[in-house]
């Protein structure tokens, strides 16, 4: 354990859906980005899984609003401390999009890229099984979700809610499948290659 | 560029050896640390609490000193209401006191001193674009960069008197000092656009209403969105 903190007696009654060295946000959502948020037009919008699988697929925008969505309800959590509870999203599931592309055996990771350049790593595991979908609306409560904002991805965003948030790229272009982990661009910048905020997988190292 | 090292990321323990203000609300902490300070200007540390229960409380501060080789840095902290760490340390650290960090991290939102820089810091995103603005004079290289800093008063303006000179523009939201030439109000094209000369790399430090307002002047004044560089911070409505 830690050395105690003269004096530090910490938030009183902790909400157990608080992951550890996380705080309730309550009802804002924090914009943070590396670089400033596109308008990126549907009508040239693309999304794109490549790499490791047995054909390529892209989607433009009417193609990919027309399969069928899901809707999920949870709580997010960012690496700079704050979760957001009760969220109510609206999305593809990633297991559906990844099947038209077919894996190949080999494949065992992905990186994730936006249209700003950004990227991310992920364990394929981590977003198959029910678990990461293709997110165009959310919403702060059980509600009708609302398209999501230019800060906040739109038009679609990664929704991997069971890591830290910056795994959820926001502008996503596309998934690349890879047998190699291959660090992002937070990741090659000290934070961690996997990201569960509940064992605090925050940085390089943790 | 991979800036933060396995080795930074262990948490040590850091020594309060001053507590000072700076403006309404923000007071700055100078940590003695076990080794000299290395981290590029841009770059934060993340602060630990732990209470005797166990329960612990993290935030990441951006350094406000400049890598200057002694054994010490400088945190700049705002009070936010019901800031559960930042409160703590306006209200309860005094020089003496032990606490946790580790760092440097960030390698995205750092400036090494090797090209032109321009820095838009709006209220605490003043904190790691003063840390650059100290490197570049330290290094005897101020024309370097050139900072705008959007403050509502005078009086937010945080260092005393270091965050002025040639190289600082200050532009005032709600008082302007008496006798300034430009009217209190938020930033506009103009007070960028003079700054940009091609070839830099833009900082952006501030909410995230402020950062968006500022990346946007200046994509307008002629920068490549692939120039600009934010960090962002505070809560927002959405």
């Amino acid at each position: 354990m830690p050395p105690v903190t003269r004096g530090f007696v910490g938030r009183r009654k902790r909400d157990p859906r608080l992951p550890p060295g996380q705080y309730d946000v309550g009802d804002q959502w924090p914009v943070l980005t590396a670089e400033p948020a596109p308008n990126l037009d549907t009508a040239r919008w693309t999304f794109r899984i490549d790499g490791l699988v047995d054909h390529s697929v892209e989607w433009n925008w009417d193609e990919i609003r027309a399969l069928p969505r899901e809707r999920w309800d949870g709580d997010i959590h960012c690496v700079t401390t704050w979760t957001k509870f009760g969220m109510t999203w609206d999305g593809i599931p990633l297991d559906a999009l990844l099947e038209a592309a077919g894996p190949l055996p080999e494949a065992r990771y992905v990186v994730a890229h936006s249209h700003t350049g950004y990227t991310t790593n992920l364990p394929l595991a981590d977003i198959t099984g029910g678990r990461a979908w293709l997110a165009f609306a959310a919403a702060s409560a059980p509600e009708r979700p609302a398209p999501l904002t230019r800060e906040h991805g739109g038009p679609a965003r990664l929704l991997v809610p069971h890591l830290y948030f910056w795994k959820s790229a926001k502008w996503v272009a596309g998934l690349r499948l890879l047998a190699d982990d291959d660090p992002g661009f937070w990741e090659r910048n000290g934070y961690h290659d996997r990201g569960d905020p509940w064992a605090e997988q925050r940085f390089q190292g943790d | 560029m991979e800036t933060t090292s396995r080795k930074t990321l262990r948490w040590q323990l850091a020594t309060v050896l001053e507590v000072r203000d700076e403006a309404p609300k923000v007071r700055t902490f100078r940590l003695g640390l076990d080794g000299p300070a290395t981290h590029l200007p841009g770059q934060y540390y993340v602060l630990r609490l732990t209470a005797e229960d166990g329960y612990t409380a993290q935030r990441s501060y951006s350094v406000a000193s400049a890598p200057h080789g002694r054994p010490e840095i400088e945190l700049t902290v705002e009070r936010l209401d019901d800031g559960e760490v930042s409160e703590f340390l306006h209200d309860v650290v005094v020089p003496g006191d032990v606490l946790e960090v580790r760092g440097p991290v960030g390698g995205w939102f750092a400036w090494d001193g090797a090209g032109p820089a321009l820095l838009v810091g709006g209220g605490s995103g003043q904190v790691p674009l003063a840390a650059m603005l100290r490197h570049a004079r330290a290094l005897g290289r101020p024309e370097l960069v050139r900072m705008v800093l959007s403050v509502r008063t005078p009086r937010g303006l945080y260092y005393g008197d270091e965050l002025r000179g040639p190289e600082v523009h200050p532009v005032f939201t709600k008082v302007a000092p008496e006798g300034s030439r430009r009217p209190a109000g938020r930033l506009r094209l103009d007070d960028v656009a003079p700054l940009v000369r091609g070839g830099e790399t833009a900082f952006v430090c501030g909410s995230p209403a402020f950062a968006d307002a500022a990346a946007a002047l200046l994509t307008e004044a002629g920068l490549p969105p692939a120039a600009i560089r934010i960090e962002q911070f505070g809560p927002t409505g959405a």
